[in-house]
């Protein structure tokens, strides 16, 4: 199931730059390019060839690793990509560990105590994770982190090789990501929580004289976690997009800030192959989850 | 009479729900004792409060929206109302264990039958995990599970409805407490399944002297199984006594409408299940109780004093106990 | 639903009623724009630049001299009129796949929902930005790529719908006697999709709000001199240390219309069906 949509990642990533009449190389150009540039470009770029073969051309070129070439700097995509791949990654890692250790853990303490001044709180910050856009909280955390307080820098990613100096540029990005995914897996880790707590073997358990907090975390956690981890693989695509945003505010360097260099200097192998690199990314992700369902739940596992 | 005292006794328990539509009385005033090893059986159409009552011993009422607001429930001498959640946590299933109606639901679907029974051992009694799956083992077999190494690695998933509930027998016996509360735990299942698992009850209970409160709605298994029956009505205990003299002779009108004809014990088998409900009209609202004795609006033999007054539960000579105006003292 | 009264929403969903309350707002104060707000939004002052809040201008001016408090009314037209025709193509399109594909079944299913569960492998604002990468930037495009990155979503939950309802008795029954497919699909099942649709809709409208400020923000959506919250947003960014609220008062607006719908849509869900979550959970 992976490979055929691979593929189909593929094809609509190819109709980025096919999908609209007229050549490409008009809109690169410009309108008004002479014929004769316009000439050129094709033929540089191998635009002037049936559609059908450029296709295929394209779905192969992927399939061996050549994400063509820049239409800016004539650098193989590839390895663009891949010197700004690290970046993003830790982006997304921090952001989400961030989201699921705080996310998760407000969702149970909610859910065990619904209505509660917690819970209350809780659901409102939630709800503010999920309302401000990322772009908006990342600055609202320069103003009070970085310029008012001075803790952390505002921009940049730090030198690659000083750890210390790429977790002080991470904290506040990684934070900003973090929030939105917060609230979503809260959201969600406290109504399947809820549910589960709702069930008869979790009176079953509570019947056996066990601790509170093995009934909470042995019993009923695992039995919600199925939800809450198709929330979490399926947050990561919004991490992933915010992360394109974030890498903005924060002038960092990664595939988000690549990708928009790309569109606006309208470099579409570039944008191309950032927009295919970042979907692998998701469609691995949510592989792992698949596979850890099987892992959490054995009736899914003897299906 | 020189009875040892009780190991069990309630003494006028109620227990209250509070919803936004009202206050339902679901357990109105119950008292009744239990002996060491002794089989009890707690009898009553759905809704009567057999169930709340078996919840308010063990201390597993939802709060919100229910309460216990009165009463005491002496266990071994010690009024388990007042004592800390943390003691309560180490008298329930070790000393005082339960079983609930749906084997199905109530086992934990992502563990292993093998690591729910020795997750008692592992709590209660401390013992290594090596230990515990041992014991657990040992009590898979003492449920008549064949094979037992190898079910214990099993999922509830995988097993017959019986074999579940024998499972969850294991898991309540595995520490051998002294008392076991057993809601309903032959109604989810097949009628031949039934009656193994009444008799695997009654076995276990004489190897560990556990004494048994047995509640169903089903007179059938009552007769077969208990040495003394209680009778619950509408949150309210209205008859008590020995299993024998209450069958022979019923005091209270609606034990005697619940059993019409009379069961005779032990001849299950030509009468098969007794069904409920001969009874004309149907259970109160718990939220508008009828005023007097809660019984009046449905009792063939009420008369007025039934519909100002309500009874209180009078013990009579013959060790037994009956809550109406009629019933001769 | 029905002969509900106002006392017994309220009481059931507070969520829906705060929600309805802030959506009201902000969709009137877009709807008299003209009457509410106190300058023009394009009108320049360049002697009032970058001036803070103050009784003259209550939320400050912009680098351009612009009153920032008439931007940002002005800005919900826009940003609310992109939202609602986004989510309307969506919608359509999404309510439509999602209503043949499923009633269909076998191929029709398994094409459409191939196509969808495709569109889905790409992160929604990464989908987005790849339409207006080849459309190139301006409104109508922006509505057109956030409308298509919701499709999806609409067409599964009208599947979930779909697939619930088609077996019932009264559908056979209608089968049965000849009625057409279209006469099916539209009277019998469609009203059972509509609840959460509604749902969705109203959460899908935050989430089209955010998706068309994230474009304005980084320079690809709606173009200058149209207010638009983003692009004040991205504007903001440039005098971040020296004018703030620019920045914060139109983040504030979005986040606060976001939020609105938000509790409305969750309130809504609370309110019309406790089944309808196991439909919206297939999204």
């Amino acid at each position: 199931m992976f490979i055929p949509t691979l593929i189909g990642v593929v094809s609509l990533v190819f109709l980025i730059l096919h999908a609209t009449p007229g050549s490409p190389a008009t809109r690169v150009l410009g309108e008004h390019a002479t014929a004769e540039s316009i000439a050129d470009f094709e033929r540089r770029w191998g635009l002037h060839r049936p559609l059908i073969e450029q296709y295929v051309d394209f779905v192969i070129s992927y399939g061996r690793g050549d994400f063509g070439k820049s239409y800016r700097t004539g650098e193989p995509v590839l390895e663009q990509i891949l010197r700004e791949l690290p970046y993003t990654f830790h982006l997304a890692v921090a952001g989400m560990l961030i989201a699921v250790v705080l996310g998760v853990t407000a969702g149970i303490l909610s859910a065990v105590k619904p209505n509660s001044l917690f819970d209350n709180i809780g659901r409102i910050f939630a709800l503010l994770g999920v309302s401000m856009p990322v772009f908006w909280s990342g600055m609202i955390l320069i103003i009070i982190f970085s310029l008012n307080l001075r803790w952390f820098p505002i921009i940049g990613a730090g030198d690659m090789k000083a750890p210390m100096e790429i977790l002080r540029h991470l904290v506040l990005p990684a934070t900003t990501i973090g929030l939105f995914s917060t609230g979503v897996i809260m959201r969600m880790t406290r109504s399947s929580m809820l549910e589960v707590l709702d069930q008869d073997y979790i009176r079953t358990a509570f019947s056996k004289g066990i601790s509170d907090s093995r009934v909470y975390i042995k019993h009923a956690l695992r039995n919600a976690s199925i939800p809450i981890l198709t929330i979490i693989g399926l947050s990561f695509g919004g991490l992933l997009g915010g992360a394109v945003l974030t890498e903005t505010v924060f002038a960092r360097h990664g595939i988000g800030s690549f990708l928009i260099d790309a569109i606006t200097w309208k470099d579409y192998p570039a944008a191309q192959g950032c927009i295919f690199t970042i979907s692998l990314m998701f469609l691995v992700i949510n592989l792992i989850t698949d596979l850890l369902y099987g892992l959490l739940d054995p009736r899914i596992r003897h299906e | 009479m020189n009875t040892p005292s009780p190991l069990l006794h309630l003494n006028h328990l109620k227990t209250h729900f509070f919803t936004v539509e009202g206050t339902a009385k679901a357990v109105d005033d119950v008292s009744f004792s239990l002996n060491k090893g002794e089989t009890i059986g707690l009898v009553g159409e759905s809704g009567c409060g057999k169930s709340v009552t078996a919840l308010s011993i063990m201390r597993l009422v939802k709060d919100p929206p229910g309460k216990i607001v009165s009463g005491e429930i002496l266990f071994d001498g010690t009024d388990l109302l007042q004592i800390p959640a943390s003691r309560m946590k180490s008298i329930r299933g070790k000393r005082i264990a339960m079983i609930f109606q749906e084997p199905m639901t109530s086992l934990n679907p992502v563990y292993t039958i093998g690591d729910q029974i020795a997750e008692m051992l592992l709590v209660h009694e401390n013992l290594s995990k090596k230990e515990s799956w041992e014991r657990a083992v040992d009590m898979i077999a003492k449920v008549q599970i064949p094979v037992p190494e190898r079910r214990a690695h099993e999922y509830p998933h995988q097993l017959s409805g019986g074999m579940r509930q024998r499972a969850m027998i294991a898991m309540a016996l595995a520490c051998k407490p002294e008392i076991l509360i057993a809601d309903e735990p032959t109604t989810a299942l097949d009628v031949t399944v039934q009656a193994q698992i009444l008799d695997l009850m009654q076995q276990l209970k004489e190897e560990f002297g556990t004494a048994i409160i047995l509640i169903s709605h089903d007179l059938g298994i009552i007769a077969e199984t208990v040495e003394r029956i209680v009778v619950m009505y509408a949150g309210k205990v209205v008859e008590e006594g020995p299993s024998l003299s209450v069958f022979d002779a019923p005091k209270h009108p609606y034990t005697k409408g619940l059993f019409k004809s009379r069961p005779k014990i032990g001849e299950r088998s030509q009468f098969g299940r007794r069904r409920l409900l001969e009874i004309q009209g149907a259970v109160p609202n718990l939220f508008q109780l009828p005023g007097g004795c809660s019984f009046h609006t449905r009792c063939v033999e009420a008369v007025e004093t039934c519909r100002r007054i309500s009874p209180e539960l009078i013990s009579t000579s013959d060790n037994r106990k009956v809550r109406c105006h009629l019933a001769n003292p | 639903m029905k002969g509900t009264s106002m006392i017994q929403m309220l009481r059931k969903s507070p969520t829906a009623v705060a929600g309805c309350i802030i959506v009201a707002l902000v969709l009137l104060s877009a709807a008299f724009a003209p009457w509410l707000s106190p300058y023009s939004p394009v009108d320049m002052d360049l002697y009032s630049r970058l001036k803070p809040p103050s009784l003259k201008h209550p939320l400050g001016t912009d680098e351009l001299g612009r009153d920032l408090l008439s931007r940002i009314i002005w800005g919900a037209r826009v940003s609310l009129k992109v939202g609602v025709i986004s989510v309307g193509i969506g919608l359509i399109f999404g309510v439509v796949l999602g209503l043949v594909g499923a009633y269909f079944g076998g191929v029709t299913e398994k094409t459409i929902f191939g196509v969808v569960d495709l569109l889905l492998s790409i992160p929604s604002l990464l989908l987005a930005l790849a339409i207006v990468a080849t459309l190139g930037p301006g409104i109508t495009q922006v509505m057109v790529a956030v409308g298509i990155s919701l499709v999806p979503a609409f067409a599964r939950v009208t599947r979930g719908s779909v697939l619930t309802v088609k077996e019932q008795n009264y559908v056979l029954g209608a089968k049965a006697l000849g009625a057409s497919h279209f006469d099916i699909m539209t009277r019998y099942i469609l009203p059972n999709v509509i609840t959460p649709v509604i749902v969705l809709a109203t959460l899908n409208l935050a989430f089209a709000l955010i998706m068309e400020a994230a474009l304005s923000f980084l320079g690809i959506g709606v173009q200058p001199p149209d207010p638009t919250w983003g692009s004040i947003l991205s504007e903001g960014r440039m005098t971040i240390r020296t004018a703030s609220w620019v920045s914060t008062f139109s983040g504030l607006a979005i986040t606060l219309t976001v939020m609105g719908f938000n509790l409305l849509g969750d309130g809504l869900r609370d309110l019309l069906d406790p089944r309808m979550r196991r439909i919206l959970q297939a999204k």
